[in-house]
């Protein structure tokens, strides 16, 4: 099957494709109407958008810091601290350009730790545990390869929030993608084991790949506010970079089965709860207080 | 880097030469000949203190992800990578005394190499990260200071880094007090509770008294150490009360008076059963500090192995690496 | 960048026992046209490891702007017995330093 044809070949029932809601900004008057939309109701549309580019950052960020102090290597504890520190960098400019779009007053930290996991509009692949150390790295490596053209993309919008954001967090994601298609190769083309386990990594976390690409009327909307970018139209982009880097780890490209979709409209996997449970504990318990 | 010990060695000319050298104040390097007891101290020393760092990121590394903002999260992140750097600074100064870290590691992992007391004590709530920060830090920071001027070249240089470095942990743990101390009645409930299980273990961090310390007369002779374990804490004391005064803590011993004569805080005595137990093996959690270092090496083997088949392959075939 | 993988240190033989990986000794440069120093060292299966670890480890701060990572075996250090012939003969050459050299007076600009 050719990489353009699987881009839009969705399967599964979790596809929301278009259908879903955006706020008007209508408050809905007099009698509840029975009938509601068929999707998930969103908000505002730079609200949104804003989330969904934080919380990719911010929850793989906070995986990534599971590992502090359990690395397969002192040097390597190092490497993936930087990469985590630079996520969550990411995502507290990115929540705070968020909560100056929605005017609540909310900052980073109320979006980080005051938000149920409906509300969190992070792709499923980044609340996947991180499994061994292969698992962690084959995870990291698809998202940086998307994460850098989504960067080169929105560096070049009109946006000039956005646009900062991007043309500082370009710089880490093309290094934390040198880091981890490193181990992607070192673990592919190294023992039989290794190979064995990052191919079954590999094999996993695919069908997580489709929701990166997707597009719904979120992006159509902020698109006339300043930042046109094609999610859709980075998956060739992606292709080259993945299928380069898998033939030097001697890995074999999965073949596009059914995806899962629904983080970008909070749908969630089971794990982000329990993520978000001891994430947002401390600050939960006690509310208002300052840190 | 491989030492061998010098045939004939530690023939009293050389020792004389040697601590002649010692005397005028210069600094020993690694090729430099050496007592063997001065490389089996400073071997020692080094790795009991590069241990320290990296069991030492495991009771921080327990609240990393329960941080309660962003700021506070990556500060605790930063902090903890910190110590797997400063681990891995000492380990490669030990490693030009002749050992190598693959054997210091395993001396970790079997329980026969020792590390710092303090860390075997478990990390309860987040006033801990503040508190660690501000006293077992700080502690550190007096005992490094001093080292920094320790007579063995690459174990002083290290030092040197380390203290440029680890100014931020303290300062980011007592500005973590600090907020709590003004904070919510629980906040500062917290932070008490926390000051009051730290406080004690923290005096302890500077070794058994001078009275218990057979080998100080011999490292200080040497410029090993240039202070006794006696005089840094008093001199931790010193520095510490006032800093507990400004934020409105008390501190957990009813002996702790201003002597106004010697112009030192005098306090009462540590409970030295409890400290000999906790570096037998026997404190709250040896055991699972041990277990989660057995564990991340034992999981790691794996990719080591890959690593390594990957280089060699590599390396016959004369390709370019990833 | 190419890659030189040194012989792993202390294993003159086949794949070093249990990983353990080669030391390399890293370099770094301040600032542009700053003389490189060196940093410390690592442990890395080949340069381009040893390069990112390098960067992870000792440029945190952004303490550089250039690295260089060399295999430690691939140092050649002066012995401490040399240290006599080989730099006292340099400490009594005052004439290779410009002080020794009287200008005449009035001239300010030499």
């Amino acid at each position: 099957m050719s990489a353009a044809k699987s881009a839009v070949r969705s399967g599964g029932g979790h596809d929301e494709g278009d259908d879903v809601g955006v706020a008007t900004g209508q408050a809905v008057a007099g009698t509840r109407s029975v009938a509601g939309t068929r999707g998930p109701v969103l908000g505002a549309p730079l609200f949104e958008y804003l989330l969904r580019l934080g919380d990719d950052r911010l929850i793989l960020g906070h995986r990534l810091s599971e590992w502090c102090g359990h690395g397969p290597i002192l040097e390597e504890d190092i490497a993936t601290a930087n990469m985590a520190l630079d996520l969550i960098g990411q995502a507290a400019s990115l929540l705070q350009l968020a909560g100056e779009a929605e005017g609540q007053g909310r900052d980073e930290d109320a979006l980080a730790y005051f938000r149920d996991g409906v509300l969190f509009r992070n792709c499923l692949m980044v609340e996947q545990p991180n499994g061994d150390f292969g698992q962690t790295m084959m995870r990291q490596f698809l998202f940086d390869a998307f994460s850098v053209l989504q960067w080169e993309a929105l560096a070049q919008v009109s946006h000039t929030g956005v646009a900062a954001i991007a043309a500082k967090s370009l710089k880490e994601a093309k290094y934390h993608l040198r880091h981890s298609s490193g181990w992607v190769v070192r673990l592919g083309d190294g023992t039989a084991e290794s190979q064995a386990r990052v191919q079954r990594a590999l094999d996993s976390v695919w069908r997580f790949t489709g929701e990166l690409f997707g597009r719904d009327a979120v992006d159509d909307a902020v698109a006339a506010l300043g930042i046109p970018v094609d999610q859709a139209a980075m998956k060739s982009g992606w292709d080259a970079i993945v299928d380069e880097v898998l033939a030097r780890a001697t890995l074999v490209r999965p073949a596009d089965g059914p995806m899962q979709r629904g983080g970008r409209t909070g749908r969630h996997t089971e794990h982000l709860g329990h993520l978000l449970a001891t994430m947002q504990i401390v600050a939960r318990s006690h509310p208002g207080a300052r840190w | 880097m491989e030492q061998k010990p010098i045939p004939g060695a530690d023939d009293p000319a050389l020792i004389a030469a040697f601590e002649a050298r010692i005397a005028s104040g210069e600094s020993i390097e690694p090729k430099d000949w050496m007592p063997e007891r001065y490389r089996k101290q400073l071997t020692r020393m080094m790795s009991q203190h590069a241990h320290s760092e990296i069991v030492g990121m495991l009771p921080e590394g327990n609240w990393v992800t329960r941080a309660p903002s962003l700021r506070r999260k990556m500060s605790l992140i930063a902090k903890v990578q910190d110590e797997a750097g400063h681990g891995l600074y000492i380990y490669c100064g030990a490693e030009t005394l002749g050992v190598d870290r693959h054997d210091l590691f395993n001396q970790l992992l079997n329980g026969t190499a020792k590390y710092s007391s303090i860390f075997n004590y478990p990390t309860l709530s987040w006033a801990d990260m503040g508190v660690i920060g501000w006293l077992v830090d700080g502690a550190a920071i007096v005992n490094q200071t001093v080292l920094a001027k320790t007579s063995y070249g690459p174990y002083a240089r290290a030092m040197v880094r380390i203290c440029k470095e680890e100014n931020f942990h303290k300062r980011q743990g007592y500005e973590i007090c600090a907020t709590l101390a003004s904070g919510t009645p629980a906040q500062q409930a917290m932070l008490q509770d926390a000051v009051d299980r730290i406080w004690w273990p923290s005096l302890a961090m500077f070794g058994p008294s001078d009275k218990d310390s057979p080998n100080t007369g011999e490292l200080l002779r040497w410029k090993v150490k240039r202070k006794t374990n006696d005089e840094l804490r008093q001199r931790f004391v010193n520095l510490t009360v006032p800093q507990a005064q400004a934020i409105g803590l008390t501190l957990p011993d009813p002996d702790l008076t201003f002597n106004a004569e010697t112009k030192n805080w005098d306090f009462g005595e540590i409970d030295w059963a409890e400290f000999f137990d906790v570096i037998k093996g026997n404190g709250p959690c040896n055991r699972e500090r041990l277990e989660a270092r057995n564990t991340a090496h034992d999981d790691g083997q794996w990719i080591r192995d890959a690593a390594t088949a990957f280089a060699a392959k590599h390396a016959k075939r004369g390709v370019e690496a990833p | 960048m190419s890659s030189t993988p040194p012989t792993p240190s202390g294993t003159p033989s086949g794949a070093p026992a249990d990983s353990h990986w080669p030391l390399w000794e890293v370099f770094t440069q301040g600032g542009q046209g700053q003389p490189f120093s060196h940093a410390g060292s690592v442990h890395a299966t080949d340069a381009e490891h040893a390069m990112q670890n390098a960067r992870d480890v000792y440029a945190r701060r952004g303490e550089a702007v250039n690295l260089w990572v060399v295999p430690s075996t691939a140092i050649t250090a002066s012995a401490p017995s040399d240290a006599g012939p080989f730099f006292d003969p340099g400490n009594d050459k005052a004439y290779r330093h410009p002080q020794f050299y009287k200008a005449p007076r009035g001239v300010k600009v030499l």
